[in-house]
C-alpha cells in the first residue's frame, strides 16, 4: 500500500537519527526530503506545502533541538500532523428512521462506484440490514447488468429499469431522477432499510452529468452522499473532489484500489480539500475487501512504523483473546514452547493473508523485499512447519532438545521434507523465543528499534541473541558473504 | 492531416475546458515582458507538479531555468516557456509512434491496463478508428472475462461500431476467447483483431501471469503477434502509472501507451516520466465518451495545448 512512502520516510529519518542532535538545518532537510516523498506519493502541492511548513514550525521548537533522540521526536511530530491531516474518523453511516436511508454514490469514470456499491451492500448486509442496488448508471454500456451481477454475488436485490438506459451519446433528462425514485419507492414497498443509488461516472467539468447529479441530489435528498475516487489519482484528485463536493454537499469519501501499490496521496489530498471524512478503503477483487479508515494506520505506515493499529484490529477480530494473553505471558517469561510457537502460527495464519499481516508489522515490509519473499512462500513454510510439528511426539513438541539424530529422521520422513530442515525448523523456534523474550522485555521505542535493526538484517549489532535470521528464497540460511553486503549497505 | 487538425482542435476545446475549470492556465504565467524572480520559478515549478510532471521533471526544468538566467542569457518570463517546449519535446524524439502492422494476416493488437483505466472504451475507439479512418477489417474479442458486465459492454460497442466480436460467457478462461479470436480472424480476413483483457493492479501476480498467458496464446496462433501491446493509462493517474508501466511493460513487452480521459482536467503528465525511465511511446490519446473521441499523440501537439500557443 504505502510501502514506498514509507521507505523513503524511513531513509529520512534513519540518517537523522543517526545524528545524535539536529540543527534547524536539519530539520530543513529533513523535510525537503519529506517534500519530495510527499509530493511522489501524489499528495497535492498545496497539501505539501502546509503539512511542511506545520511539521518545521513544531520540529524547529526547542524540545526537538534539545531532544537526545532526535528521529524519534521528528517521527512524532510528522506522524501527529499526518493523523490530524487525516482525521477525524467517521466511519459510521447515519440511518435514518423511518428508512430507506438513501445512499448515493458518485466519481469519476472507472473510480470503482459500481463495485464499491456492491461492496457497501455487502457489508451493510453483514451488519444486520437489507439493502436495495439502485442502477442508476444510464451511461455506461452494460453498466446495468453489471450491477445486477454484482447483486446476485452479494445475493442484494438491484432495482432496474432498462426502458431509462440512456441511447447513445446522450443524456436523458430525467430519466436518473425517475429510476432513483422507483428505486427508493421499491424499497420502500419490500421493506429494505437502505436503497444504494449506483449513478453514472462523470467528469466534474461535464455540465450535462453534473446537471444530472445535482438534480437527483436536489429531487431525492440523498441521506448520504459518498464520493469514490481511485487511489492511484495524480494531482487532479483535489479539482475533481472539490468539484464534486460543491455540486453535491457531500457525506464522505471511499477510496478505491487501495490493494494497488499506490502510494495513495490522493486521500490526503481528497480529505484536506473536502473536509469530508474518509470512510472507508477498496482492498481487493472481492466483493467483501472493503475497510473502514483509520488514519492512524495510514500515518504509521507512512513512517514506517507499520500499520500496527490495524494490526491490532485484525488481531483483535480474529484472535482467540484468552490464548493471545496466555502466549504473551508465556513470551514475556521465556516460557514460550514449540506448542505455543505453533498455537501463535496458527493465530496469525487466521488473520488473513501472510503478506498482508507482515506488510502490517512494522519492518517487515522492507524486510520480506530484501529477502525476496512472497506472499505465498510464508504459506507454503508455514504449511511444511505444520508437517513437521505433527511429526512430533507429544514430548518432542514440549522439549525440542530432545530431538537428536534418529528422532530427527523419524521427523523429517513424516513430514516428507529433508533432515537439514528439521534442524532449522527448531533453530527458528529457539531464536524466535530468544527474541520475543527480549522484545518483551523492551518499551516502544526499543521495539522499533529492533524492527528497524530486523529489516537491515542486523540482529547481531543489537546484541541478540542468535545474530542473523535472514533466509533467502531458495538455499537457507544466507551465506556469510552476502549478509556482510547486506551490512555495508 | 484533416484528421490531426481535428484532434488538435478537440485537445484545445478540452484544454480550454481545463482552463475554465481551474482559472488558471500555464499560458497567464508567462506574461511577455515581466522580469524571472525567484517567486515566479516557484510558482512555475508548482504548476508542473500540477500536471504530474513529477518531483525529478518538474525539478530538472526549473533548474534549467534557473541557470541561464542567473547566467543572464535570459531575463523575461515569456523565455521560460520556450524551455519547457524544449524540455518536454526533447525526450520524445527518437520513438516511433507509428503502428506496427502484420506484413500480411491480421494484426493483432493486445490491450491492458489497470482496472478503470478505461480499456473497453479506449479499444471501441480503436474499433472505430482502424474501420473509419484506415478502412480496416476489424474485429474485438471480448477478453474481459473477469468484470461483470464487462463482455456485455464490448458487445453494445461492437454492435453499434459494426464490427465483429468473438466472446464467451463470463468467468471463462480469457486466453482461450484469445485463441478462439485468432483462429477466427484468420478464417474470416480480418485487418485488424483487437483483443480486450480484464482490468488488474500491478501488485496482482497472478493476474500479471494470467496476462502474459494470453500474450503467448495470440503468439503461437498468429506469427509475429501481439503486433502491439497497447497498455491504457488513466490521464487522472499520478506518479503509480510509471509503476503500471514497468510491470506491464515487463510482463507483455508493451509498445505504447493510451492516455484516456484527457478530456477532464487532469493533464497526465507522468507520461514524461515512463518517457524517461522506460521510453514507452504515447500512440494515442482519448478525449471523451464517443469512438471518435481518439487523436493519434503528437508531442507538439500536447505541449502546445498544454502550454498554449503564443499570443492565444
Amino acid at each position: 500500500m504505502l510501502e514506498t512512502l514509507t521507505d523513503k520516510l524511513g531513509g529520512v529519518f534513519r540518517g537523522l537519527a543517526g545524528r545524535g542532535r539536529i540543527s534547524e538545518e536539519n530539520v530543513r532537510e529533513a523535510m525537503r526530503e519529506v517534500r519530495t516523498a510527499l509530493l511522489e506519493a501524489d499528495v497535492n502541492f498545496k497539501v505539501v506545502r502546509e503539512f511542511t511548513d506545520a511539521v518545521v514550525e513544531k520540529a524547529i521548537g526547542e524540545h526537538v533541538i534539545q531532544s537526545l533522540k532526535p528521529g524519534e521526536v521528528m517521527i512524532k511530530i510528522v506522524y501527529d500532523e499526518l493523523v490530524k491531516l487525516m482525521g477525524p474518523v467517521d466511519t459510521r453511516i447515519y440511518f435514518v428512521t423511518p428508512g430507506p436511508t438513501v445512499i448515493m454514490m458518485a466519481g469519476l469514470q472507472g473510480s470503482g462506484k459500481t463495485t464499491t456499491c456492491g461492496k457497501l451492500a455487502k457489508l451493510l448486509v453483514s451488519k444486520g440490514h437489507h439493502p436495495l442496488l439502485a442502477a442508476a448508471d444510464l451511461q455506461r454500456p452494460a453498466a446495468v447488468e453489471q450491477l445486477k451481477t454484482i447483486g446476485e454475488q452479494v445475493g442484494v436485490p438491484v432495482y432496474t429499469d432498462p426502458s431509462k438506459v440512456a441511447p447513445h451519446g446522450q443524456v436523458q433528462k430525467g430519466a436518473a431522477v425517475a429510476v432513483c425514485r422507483a428505486a427508493i419507492a421499491e424499497a420502500k414497498k419490500t421493506g429494505r432499510d437502505v436503497v444504494i443509488l449506483d449513478t453514472a461516472g462523470r467528469l466534474h467539468i461535464d455540465d450535462a452529468l453534473m446537471g444530472e447529479l445535482k438534480e437527483v441530489n436536489a429531487q431525492l435528498k440523498p441521506h448520504q452522499v459518498f464520493l469514490v475516487l481511485d487511489a492511484m489519482s495524480g494531482q487532479d484528485a483535489v479539482n475533481s473532489a472539490k468539484a464534486f463536493n460543491e455540486q453535491l454537499e457531500l457525506d464522505g469519501l471511499i477510496l478505491t484500489k487501495f490493494d494497488s501499490d499506490t502510494r495513495g496521496g490522493a486521500l490526503l489530498s481528497a480529505k484536506m480539500i473536502t473536509g469530508k471524512p474518509v470512510k472507508f478503503l477498496g482492498v481487493g477483487e472481492k466483493l467483501d475487501a472493503l475497510e473502514e479508515f483509520r488514519p492512524e494506520g495510514m500515518a504509521q505506515r507512512i513512517l514506517g512504523m507499520g500499520d500496527i493499529v490495524g494490526l491490532v484490529q485484525s488481531a483483535m477480530e480474529n484472535f482467540d483473546q484468552e490464548e493471545t494473553a496466555k502466549l504473551q505471558a508465556k513470551m514475556e517469561k521465556g516460557t514460550f514452547t514449540l506448542e505455543d510457537f505453533m498455537a501463535q502460527m496458527a493465530q496469525v495464519k487466521k488473520m488473513g493473508p501472510m503478506g498482508k499481516v507482515m506488510g502490517m508489522i512494522p519492518g517487515m515490509g522492507d524486510m520480506m523485499k530484501q529477502v525476496n519473499m512472497k506472499e505465498g512462500d510464508i504459506e507454503k513454510s508455514l504449511k511444511r512447519m505444520q508437517a513437521m510439528y505433527q511429526s512430533m511426539t507429544v514430548a518432542e513438541r514440549k522439549k525440542p532438545d530432545l530431538i537428536e539424530h534418529g528422532r530427527r529422521r523419524r521427523i523429517a520422513r513424516g513430514a516428507g521434507v529433508e533432515g537439514g530442515e528439521v534442524s532449522k525448523f527448531i533453530k527458528d523456534f529457539e531464536q524466535s523465543r530468544d527474541m520475543m523474550r527480549a522484545v518483551g522485555s523492551m518499551g516502544v521505542m526499543g521495539k522499533f528499534k529492533m524492527m528497524r535493526a530486523l529489516a537491515k538484517g542486523d540482529l547481531a549489532g543489537l546484541g541478540m541473541p542468535g545474530g542473523p535470521m535472514l533466509k533467502t528464497k531458495k538455499s537457507g540460511y544466507m551465506e556469510k558473504k552476502d549478509r556482510n553486503k547486506k551490512k555495508r549497505r | 492531416m484533416a484528421f490531426l487538425s481535428k484532434a488538435y482542435d478537440k485537445l484545445k476545446s478540452a484544454l480550454k475546458k481545463t482552463a475554465q475549470v481551474l482559472n488558471t492556465d500555464v499560458r497567464t504565467l508567462f506574461v511577455p515582458g515581466r522580469q524571472i524572480n525567484e517567486e515566479f520559478l516557484g510558482e512555475v515549478e508548482e504548476r508542473l507538479l500540477a500536471a504530474d510532471v513529477g518531483v525529478a521533471n518538474s525539478e530538472r526544468i526549473v533548474s534549467t531555468m534557473r541557470d541561464r538566467w542567473r547566467l543572464g542569457k535570459i531575463k523575461n518570463r515569456d523565455q521560460c516557456q520556450e524551455i519547457i517546449r524544449e524540455e518536454m519535446l526533447a525526450g520524445w524524439a527518437g520513438t516511433s509512434r507509428e503502428l506496427t502492422f502484420a506484413a500480411s494476416g491480421p494484426t493483432v493488437i493486445l490491450v491492458a491496463g489497470v482496472n478503470g483505466a478505461g480499456k473497453t472504451t479506449s479499444i471501441a475507439k480503436l474499433a472505430w478508428y482502424f474501420k473509419n479512418e484506415l478502412k480496416k477489417k476489424v474485429m474485438v474479442a471480448a477478453g474481459d472475462t473477469f468484470r461483470a458486465g464487462a463482455v456485455h459492454q464490448l458487445t453494445i460497442w461492437a454492435e453499434r461500431l459494426g464490427v465483429d466480436i468473438v466472446k464467451h460467457k463470463q468467468n471463462a478462461d480469457a486466453a482461450a476467447v484469445a485463441y478462439d479470436a485468432c483462429e477466427a480472424a484468420k478464417t474470416r480476413g480480418v485487418d485488424v483483431l483487437i483483443v480486450d483483457t480484464a482490468g488488474r493492479l500491478p501488485t496482482q501476480e497472478h493476474l500479471i501471469r494470467e496476462l502474459v498467458k494470453i500474450r503467448d496464446v495470440v503468439a503461437k496462433r498468429i506469427e509475429g503477434a501481439p503486433h502491439e501491446a497497447l497498455l491504457v493509462l488513466d490521464a487522472t493517474t499520478g506518479q503509480n502509472a510509471v509503476n503500471q508501466a514497468k510491470v506491464f511493460g515487463q510482463a507483455i513487452n508493451v509498445t505504447g501507451i493510451i492516455l484516456a480521459k484527457l478530456d477532464g482536467t487532469a493533464k497526465g503528465g507522468v507520461i514524461m516520466s515512463i518517457r524517461d525511465q522506460l521510453n514507452i511511446p504515447v500512440k494515442f490519446i482519448g478525449l471523451g465518451e464517443t469512438p471518435e473521441d481518439i487523436a493519434k499523440f503528437d508531442p507538439a501537439e500536447y505541449v502546445m495545448a498544454l502550454l498554449g500557443e503564443k499570443g492565444e
